[in-house]
């Protein structure tokens, strides 16, 4: 359900810009605030309060890999997989998330409560390896950090199930790759 | 320690809030610049302060300003803060812990140009830098420092933060026009340049958030103060920032024209290649730049002198690579990065970045053919130039130089289908 206090937000800022397009991304980002993803429904309240067509709308939203076309997960987990990260051994980092978490990069868990996915250069390259929870960063991530933060997301999640006996489910968290359908997820 | 111009206080308490900023003489520039000089002298005072883009290109920013159009429509300002490049932290750190100093750099700049609107695009990862700069712009409009009538003036002046949602490619500056515009972060061909017709058609300025930072320091302590700083024709300090197989990786603000070496070695900033180990290359401005090989360390960290030993100094972000690096490896990470990030409007970077991921994947495991180094440089070669916006020359820098600088390496992988050097080569060998 989108509030009205939210599409009203969206006019405001529709009202804001030089010109009510230019709210399309900000209107999106507060449907996602309250649906989790952009649904159908979020679609809609945007292309109605800015003024759009659902598809010009949806065209916008697919190609920005932060407004998420799938439920992507109570703790979004984004390691940095670029260079600088690369050179300081993110990718154990990955492999051991991959371990606790029971599922692969780019997946969420069964019962939704993580998501694991690789991100581009987060701008933390002084303090690799890093990692963001939603969008939260977590700096000079060793694989004994990762271990501790695991048990603290696993509190904050009241889960009662050993997580590595999830079992993996293949949702590929669509903002992984934007366009082109040719590229695999490294597994 | 040399002089420090953007980072002199940025490790104070309560730097971030408008109170700790004015601790420090914040917006003692933007009072300086309303009152005692007309737009286009501080247009001079940039031109003749010799201040460089820090975002990539190293145009010279007052020429830049200078090249608006001049008509009836309305003008604009972007700031880029969409910080992405691999390898590069710095604007991320200016807006988490002094957010005041890129919006009174914004502030200085719009009355510089006549600009009534600006815009503050910053990365949407970067959920901190974004709530401290709204933040600072909702502090400075209750202070009257954005607003109608700033400080009394006839300026005026509207600040608006926005998010980026996830893309690279919104860094390009047609691209971030776009975003702007509320579309899909498609290049525009140029020419029209932005500063004829830009953000909705009208004369737009766009400086990298770093760049901006550096504003109120100049009008504060006036041109010919900032250019005494730097070399002749690369004036003033910028923020480096130093990762990858260094001891003390971080932000690191130089004078332009120290030498890689301090930066690497020096005490005080990197202290040295990581485990004491042999350096083997270093990428001194982001991934998107030239490779260059150990024998370049004395290269001094200029625009000038990195371009004459091959390289750009792009954005600052150095990334250095000790002896056990895999270059064929290193160089298929980079090319990923491009490969996902490639918007896919222009065919060339598309498919040509697909390819040679692709490639350069078959090379490192194992399954690489004699003619695949040619290969490589045939794609290199119908990608670069070809294509809108400069993402897709980008891909292929770190390609090209790796090949001329390590071609053994690449041989040596599609010969004996394994790494030369590093782990790949010890996890073979002891087998």
């Amino acid at each position: 359900m989108i509030s009205e206090q939210a599409k009203q937000r969206m006019r405001d800022l529709a009202a804001r810009y030089p010109v009510a397009r230019s709210a399309v991304m900000p209107a999106l980002y507060i449907a996602q605030q309250e649906e989790g993803y952009i649904t159908q429904e979020a679609l809609q309240a945007v292309a109605e309060t800015i003024g759009l067509t659902v598809d010009d709308v949806e065209s916008v939203a697919t190609f920005y890999t932060m407004f998420y076309q799938q439920p992507p997960g109570k703790k979004v987990i984004k390691i940095c997989t670029s260079i600088s990260c690369y050179l300081r051994d993110c990718d154990a980092l990955v492999s051991h998330l991959e371990q606790r978490l029971g599922i692969k990069r780019g997946e969420t868990s069964a019962d939704g409560n993580y998501a694991l996915l690789t991100a581009e250069c987060l701008a933390s390259c002084g303090t690799a390896p890093v990692l963001q929870v939603n969008d939260e960063f977590v700096e000079n991530v060793t694989l004994e950090m990762a271990d501790a933060l695991v048990d603290e997301w696993d509190r904050d999640l009241g889960a009662t199930e050993n997580p590595s006996e999830i079992s993996s489910q293949d949702v590929r968290v669509a903002n992984e790759k934007k366009i082109d359908s040719k590229t695999e997820i490294p597994l | 320690m040399p002089e420090l111009i953007l980072t002199k206080d940025i490790d104070a308490p309560g730097l971030d809030t408008l109170d700790g900023y004015s601790l420090h003489g914040g917006y003692e520039a933007l009072a300086r610049a309303l009152k005692e000089y007309q737009p286009e002298e501080l247009v001079e005072m940039v031109k003749k302060s010799g201040l460089r883009g820090r975002g990539g290109a190293g145009f010279p920013t007052g020429m830049k300003w200078s090249f608006l159009a001049k008509n009836d429509k309305t003008r604009y300002l972007c700031c880029n803060a969409d910080e992405s490049e691999p390898g590069t932290f710095k604007d991320r750190m200016i807006m988490e812990k002094n957010p005041h100093q890129l919006v009174e750099g914004v502030i200085i700049t719009s009355y510089a140009c006549r600009v009534s609107i600006a815009f503050i695009y910053v990365r949407g990862e970067l959920a901190l830098a974004g709530r401290q700069i709204e933040r600072a712009i909702e502090e400075a409009y209750a202070t009257g420092y954005i607003g109608k009538n700033i400080l009394g003036s006839d300026f005026s002046l509207d600040v608006i933060l926005h998010r980026g949602a996830g893309a690279y490619i919104c860094g390009e500056e047609s691209a971030l026009m776009e975003s702007l515009e509320g579309r899909r972060g498609y290049p525009r061909l140029k020419p029209p340049f932005p500063a004829v017709i830009g953000l909705y058609g009208g004369p737009t300025v766009i400086n990298n958030c770093e760049t901006l930072a550096t504003l109120p320091a100049i009008v504060k302590n006036g041109a010919e103060w900032y250019a005494s700083f730097g070399t002749e024709k690369s004036t003033g300090t910028r923020i480096f920032c130093l990762s990858g197989h260094v001891k003390n990786p971080g932000n690191y603000e130089l004078p332009l024209g120290t030498p890689i070496r301090t930066l690497i070695y020096d005490e005080q900033y990197g202290g040295g290649i990581l485990n004491d180990k042999q350096l083997k290359a270093i990428i001194p401005g982001g991934s998107s730049t030239f490779i260059l090989g150990a024998e370049k360390v004395d290269t001094p960290l200029d625009f000038e002198s990195i371009a004459a030993a091959g390289s750009m100094l792009g954005s600052g972000g150095v990334v250095v690579m000790h002896e056990d690096t895999c270059i064929v490896d290193a160089v298929l990470r980079m090319t990923e990065f491009y490969r996902d990030e490639s918007c896919g409007k222009c065919t060339p970077c598309r498919e040509g970045t697909y390819w040679l991921t692709e490639i350069l994947h078959r090379i490192e495991h194992g399954d690489g053919k004699e003619s695949d180094i040619d290969l490589l440089m045939d794609i290199c070669d119908n990608i670069s130039g070809k294509s809108f916006c400069p993402l897709g020359d980008a891909a292929t820098s770190s390609i090209t130089s790796s090949i001329k600088l390590f071609r053994e390496e690449y041989e040596y992988h599609i010969r004996e289908g394994r790494c030369m050097v590093g782990a790949g080569a010890a996890l073979v060998a002891s087998h």
